[in-house]
């Protein structure tokens, strides 16, 4: 009886923390195995590629002349030498290269993905939202961009306005949006029909702020999951271009470009200077592979 | 009666319907869904609407509250029109009318905490309110309609129905409006809940002095809530009495047929008492009959009901009836 009423009082007054969706979500996420496994892996390359120029002890564009004529046997990777990765054929820290090779190509996908999440559902949502002609023509404008080959885009842009990081991001962003928007509006049309959204509008509450708050946050869920997608498919995108040689410039380097300098020593007996950003580049696309799926799986339960 | 709070005069309600595999250009379809409604509903009152599923009495109400644009005629509200209001008028005006959904859980929106959907039209209306103030009033409402306020930081998904209804309420009732439309408040809910949550409302209109428009197809709860009923048929509103007139004294053939629809909860009485069906569907609203949208249901239809549509006919102060020949209903003439 006694104990009874000081739960009851302990209820009356003090507020009692909510299980939000979003909690919800990340218990599922944390008990998928293969999407934990994969979030370390990310975590693992992004320190990499954070922590790698303050270890490293050879700095990234010094060239090793004691290695330059016999890159075969002095470049080897090896503890002794301080070229842990050994070096590339010009005789640069190849441990040094992969760092900023990682640092580029992470920086690639993360903006192309952001880029895609902040335009495409801000202009998915809007489209679906008021529908109609405004609809009709927002999303013609879509499909017309989307007929256009990005690659060819992508290379005319890198040709005309010369090869830079910026023009790489510019081209990117244009493309990367496209299909976030199409499924942003998809997702807002079911949304739309649901009695919460008419009741913001019965209330008063204005078109904008209807869709910030209360269809941006619904959408979410497929918008991350999407993007966590995205960002393996930017870095090849980026990896092809700097594979064609279009991509970042020297001194610069990303992982496409190693793996395009490994590939051509190939034949010379100098196999690690493609296994090692290859290695770095497989095991995130994995990463990133099983964390956005481990989100689908955590933030849609209905859809598995 | 005192000057009514609402005033519909020939409110009609029409969707454009693209047409199938046509041009984009090609005019599309009409569908009037509420087609010369004229209601009025007193401060403080309830008015029950009921009619079977797509006899447009959730259009209706979404004309009133505004989510669904009139085609023609005018909601008087104090006597000024609110169909001819631009958006943003139409928007302050939302803080007196306010509206309670079918479905509940469907009506929150599963990312907000139950004070953050309580507390959305005072935010909308009143951006001046200071956090603690804001809080402090959603607590005392969520205390009015039977939550306890410390679950305020709880969401929609870790509430029965029951439950999500009186959240429901809560976030109509906050910014004391003087009309709440219910839209089928109950039918989603299970019998023991219903009742709870008709008294509810009945309670808090006696308390705030709110007027109801009260939607449902069940006529025993409409019964039990409502002053006045309004009995939809296929757009049109067929006849409009007083609650206990309405029940008792059914004026036309529609009404009688949805009273007598109406089981008894005692088998005997149930099983010796004459029940007219309704033989057919309703009609599709594409293409209504002519004249009088229910003649090719009635029993007592006459061959000069698809010339022009029934007028309304004054029986006395509060009822009325669109049918002329609701007089001879119960002999039943063979055509």
């Amino acid at each position: 009886m006694f104990a009874t009423k000081s739960v009851a009082d302990d209820l009356a007054t003090a507020p009692l923390k909510g299980r939000s969706l979003w909690a919800d979500a990340r218990a599922r996420f944390f008990h998928n195995r293969a999407a934990v496994t994969g979030l370390i892996v990310l975590i693992a390359v992004a320190c990499f590629a954070i922590m790698g120029p303050f270890i490293a002890p050879w700095n990234n564009e010094d060239i090793d002349w004691n290695v330059l004529g016999n890159v075969q046997t002095g470049g080897r990777p090896s503890l002794e030498t301080g070229h842990w990765f050994g070096t590339d054929a010009l005789g640069r820290d190849l441990f040094a290269r992969t760092v900023q090779g990682t640092q580029i190509s992470l920086l690639v996908g993360i903006v192309g993905a952001l880029i895609s999440v902040i335009v495409g559902t801000l202009y998915g949502a809007v489209a679906g939202y008021f529908g109609g002609r405004i609809d009709n023509v927002m999303m013609r404008v879509v499909d017309v961009l989307m007929s256009i080959p990005y690659m060819f885009v992508l290379i005319l842009l890198l040709v005309v306005f010369g090869r830079s990081l910026f023009m790489l991001f510019v081209g990117i962003g244009l493309v990367s949006w496209l299909d976030m928007a199409r499924i942003a509006r998809g997702q807002t049309l079911t949304l739309k029909g649901k009695a919460y959204i008419e009741a913001a509008r019965a209330t008063g509450v204005r078109p904008f702020t209807i869709i910030l708050r209360h269809i941006i946050p619904n959408l979410l869920g497929v918008v991350i999951v999407y993007a966590t997608l995205l960002v393996p498919s930017m870095i090849i995108y980026e990896s092809f271009i700097s594979f064609l040689g279009l991509g970042v410039q020297e001194p610069l380097t990303s992982w496409g470009a190693l793996i395009n300098d490994g590939a051509a020593e190939m034949t010379n007996g100098t196999l690690w200077m493609l296994t090692w950003p290859l290695l770095f580049f497989v095991i995130t696309l994995f990463g990133f592979f099983f964390v956005g799926d481990g989100l689908r799986d955590a933030l849609d339960p209905k859809d598995r | 009666m005192s000057a009514p709070l609402l005033d519909i005069r020939d409110l009609s309600v029409t969707f454009s319907i693209t047409r199938q595999g046509g041009w984009p250009w090609s005019a599309p379809h009409r569908l009037q869904a509420v087609r010369g409604a004229s209601l009025t509903l007193a401060p403080g009152q309830t008015l029950g609407l009921v009619g079977e599923s797509g006899s447009g009495k959730s259009t209706l109400a979404r004309a009133i509250v505004g989510t669904v644009p009139a085609s023609e005629g005018q909601v008087l509200w104090r006597g000024k029109d609110i169909v001819s209001m631009t958006a943003e008028q139409h928007r302050n005006h939302g803080r007196h009318v306010q509206m309670v959904f079918q479905d509940p859980l469907d009506a929150l929106n599963p990312r907000m905490t139950v004070g953050q959907i309580v507390a959305e039209p005072l935010r909308t209306h009143f951006p001046n309110l200071s956090k603690a103030e804001i809080h402090r009033k959603v607590g005392a409402m969520m205390e009015r309609v039977g939550l306890l306020p410390a679950l305020i930081n709880r969401y929609p998904h870790e509430f029965s129905g029951g439950q999500c209804q009186r959240i429901g309420i809560a976030r109509a009732l906050i910014t004391d409006p003087e009309l709440v439309v219910c839209d089928e408040p109950v039918s989603a809910l299970d019998v023991s809940v219903q009742a709870q949550v008709v008294n509810l409302l009945q309670e808090l209109q006696r308390e705030m002095g709110l007027a109801l428009l009260f939607i449902a197809h069940d006529l025993s709860v409409v019964r039990h809530i409502s002053h006045r009923i309004a009995v939809m048929y296929l757009g049109r509103i067929v006849e409009v009495a007083e609650a206990e007139e309405l029940i008792e004294n059914p004026r036309h053939p529609y009404t009688k047929a949805l009273i007598a629809s109406v089981p008894i909860p005692a088998p005997k009485a149930e099983r010796a008492r004459h029940r007219p069906v309704l033989q057919g569907e309703l009609p599709s609203p594409m293409s209504p009959p002519s004249g009088c949208v229910f003649r090719t249901r009635c029993p007592i239809a006459q061959p000069n009901c698809a010339d022009a549509p029934p007028a309304v006919q004054k029986l006395d102060d509060t009822h009325w009836v669109a049918c002329p020949y609701h007089a001879n209903t119960d002999k039943p003439v063979q055509i």
